[in-house]
């Protein structure tokens, strides 16, 4: 949902490492969004440490409590400890976001690179790819995960899914501009094999726009898993995730406002967190796409 | 120009084919038998042969493919599992609240969204710019549903300004079905509105350093008939291009409105045959939002033609 369909970018070497340098001074957001991000990261890890309470632990004698200074988020409807629950959420968020960046960045290269060098493959590949891409995202995963048992994998696949044909036609894009580019062409013409272009010569640039993508790419899976399980598609309820934690309190939000806000808030945080690393990184990346955006 | 409209439009069949035979087919991909899955838990045989047998898993999936699509060519999409009614009637029934909530949402964010992207490409840089910007970053960050429920409290509860959740036909008074229309229009329109007026911001930027541009403010031209004459009419495409292509977030973000805002749409259909795993349903309701999607989208193709005089096929 995050991603802006950005221009294949062209000629971008690996930069230089002052330009990351430069990019951070330039762009102070980036680095607000590496401290949140990095807070982020180090809450996941150091969850079974910062909860206060088992985010499992059932008790209906505490059932939706205030927030108060033994349960900072307040109780849920089973008395379970908000704040732990959320704590223990932001796993779930990090490890959908980066398995699927991840996964579909892989995924996507490896079509991309066969249809932009493929002619056969491409007119196949890249039909499927149009027909899935004109499906709107939420409802693929949906569809996808309607007929699955829900567990955390089903959602990482699903979003997966999704996600795939933007990158294998962003990767597309750069390959096809790149076969016409005078040091391919000199590759070409001085007989070095298909496979050492592809891996030395191709592979190389399309690493800098799969680094901005995957971190868009990241950023909306993490909503995307959030909206799934929020309404009733997604990790099982059983898993404390940010979007199951909200899904609890719907119909309890009048009363209970605090069991909705919070996990939202904490969403919300490290979404734009992973929007602002990624806004930095295609600034630092793709000056001519930064002075455009 | 007809002949490229009529192209267009055969275009689209194998985009839609496809569509189509991934909708269906995922019936026989998914690991599991799909009837113990659709029959839940709590099936007995009974249940599992009946459903089986509705959904034609019993027979060869080509010929099953080929029933099903000469079936939707003629309008008929199935029959709902949990309620017995055929799922054209199911969606008829539902069709208004989204309409509704999506025009008035699309209408909201192009009236907002063009002018902030225009202001802020005027003003790159400065303080007006970093506004826009900031918003659109934003936008993009605070998911739908936790915007839906900010709004809530703020205006419904704490404010008591608008009513909490529902939906009024238009038939029963005009305030009273704009009144409930508001906050979810918001709440589907703020991240369509990041991505117009971005969109809108990088293409008036490229169009302002054109020469043409320099000539129209050296002869004196009033700001505003350089900014909306000149530039905004030259940097339409682009522009145009993001809001079809952006109708995709539309769709996928009323399933997510209509649960929070209690709204009787197309959206809240899919979500309540989720979890009844009613699958004919969500077959139908991908099929329908995608075709619009496609169609949206063919439309804004044409359109360029009328923008941009130079395009011509």
């Amino acid at each position: 949902m995050a991603t802006v369909p950005s221009a294949a970018p062209l000629d971008i070497a690996t930069p230089p490492r002052g330009m990351v340098r430069d990019a951070l001074r330039r762009h102070p957001t980036m680095i607000v969004g590496i401290i949140l991000l990095v807070a982020m990261v180090l809450m996941a890890v150091f969850a079974p440490y910062l909860w206060t309470i088992d985010p499992q632990d059932l008790s209906p004698v505490r059932r939706l409590r205030q927030p108060s200074e033994l349960y900072w988020f307040g109780t849920d409807m089973l008395g379970r400890d908000v704040y732990s629950r959320t704590v223990y959420g932001a796993r779930i968020s990090l490890i959908v976001g980066i398995a699927v960046a991840v996964l579909s960045v892989g995924i996507g290269l490896f079509f991309g690179l066969i249809t932009g060098y493929v002619r056969l493959a491409d007119t196949l590949i890249m039909r499927v790819m149009d027909g899935l891409m004109s499906i709107p995202p939420i409802l693929l995963a949906i569809a996808l995960m309607a007929l699955t048992k829900a567990s955390l994998e089903n959602v990482i696949i699903a979003i997966t899914i999704a996600e795939v044909p933007r990158v294998a036609r962003l990767v597309r894009s750069v390959v096809l501009s790149l076969r016409e580019q005078p040091f391919v062409e000199a590759a070409v013409a001085s007989g070095t094999r298909f496979h050492r272009i592809l891996l030395r010569h191709i592979l190389p640039n399309t690493v800098a726009p799969l680094l901005v993508q995957g971190t868009y790419i990241c950023a909306s899976a993490m909503i995307t898993e959030a909206i799934l399980s929020f309404i009733g598609a997604g990790t099982p309820p059983t898993i404390p995730s940010w979007g199951n934690i909200m899904a609890e309190g719907r119909s309890l939000f009048q009363i209970a406002w605090y069991i909705i806000l919070f996990p939202g808030i904490f969403l919300s945080v490290a979404v734009l967190a992973v929007n602002l690393v990624g806004d930095g990184l295609r600034d630092a990346l793709d000056p001519r796409l930064a002075r455009r955006m | 120009m007809f002949a490229y409209i009529v192209r267009r439009l055969l275009a689209t069949i194998p985009v839609m084919g496809v569509v189509a035979l991934f909708v269906f087919s995922l019936l026989y991909l998914t690991p599991g038998d799909p009837a113990v899955i659709i029959a839940g838990d709590f099936a007995t045989g009974d249940d599992v042969a009946r459903i089986r047998a509705k959904l034609g898993l019993d027979r060869p999936f080509g010929v099953r493919f080929g029933e099903w699509a000469w079936a939707i060519l003629r309008g008929d999409l199935g029959i709902s599992i949990f309620t017995n009614l055929p799922v054209t009637t199911l969606i008829g029934q539902r069709v208004e609240p989204t309409v509704a909530l999506t025009l008035s949402t699309l209408l909201v964010a192009v009236v907002l969204a063009v002018p902030m992207g225009v202001l802020a490409a005027w003003k790159a840089g400065r303080w007006l710019d970093r506004l826009v910007m900031g918003f659109a970053v934003l936008g993009f960050s605070v998911p739908i549903f936790v915007l839906a429920y900010l709004l809530i409290f703020f205006f419904s509860i704490y404010l008591e300004w608008l009513p909490v959740q529902g939906y009024t036909s238009i038939s029963q008074g005009f305030w009273p079905f704009l009144e409930r229309l508001i906050l979810p229009s918001v709440a589907l329109g703020v991240t369509y509105i990041a991505l117009i007026a971005r969109i809108t911001r990088a293409s008036m930027l490229e169009v302002l350093s054109q020469d043409y541009i320099r000539t129209a403010e050296a002869k004196g031209l009033a700001a505003d008939k350089v900014l909306v004459g000149h530039a905004l009419k030259n940097a339409a495409v682009p522009i145009i291009t993001i809001i079809g292509i952006g109708i995709a977030l539309l769709i996928s973000g009323v399933v997510v409105t209509e649960t929070v805002f209690a709204i009787p749409g197309i959206g809240r259909l899919v979500v309540d045959a989720i979890l009844r795993r009613d699958y004919p349903i969500i077959q139908g309701v991908i099929l329908i939002f995608s075709a619009v999607y496609v169609l949206i989208n063919l439309a804004v193709d044409i359109s360029y033609t009328f923008l941009d005089p130079r395009i011509r096929y």
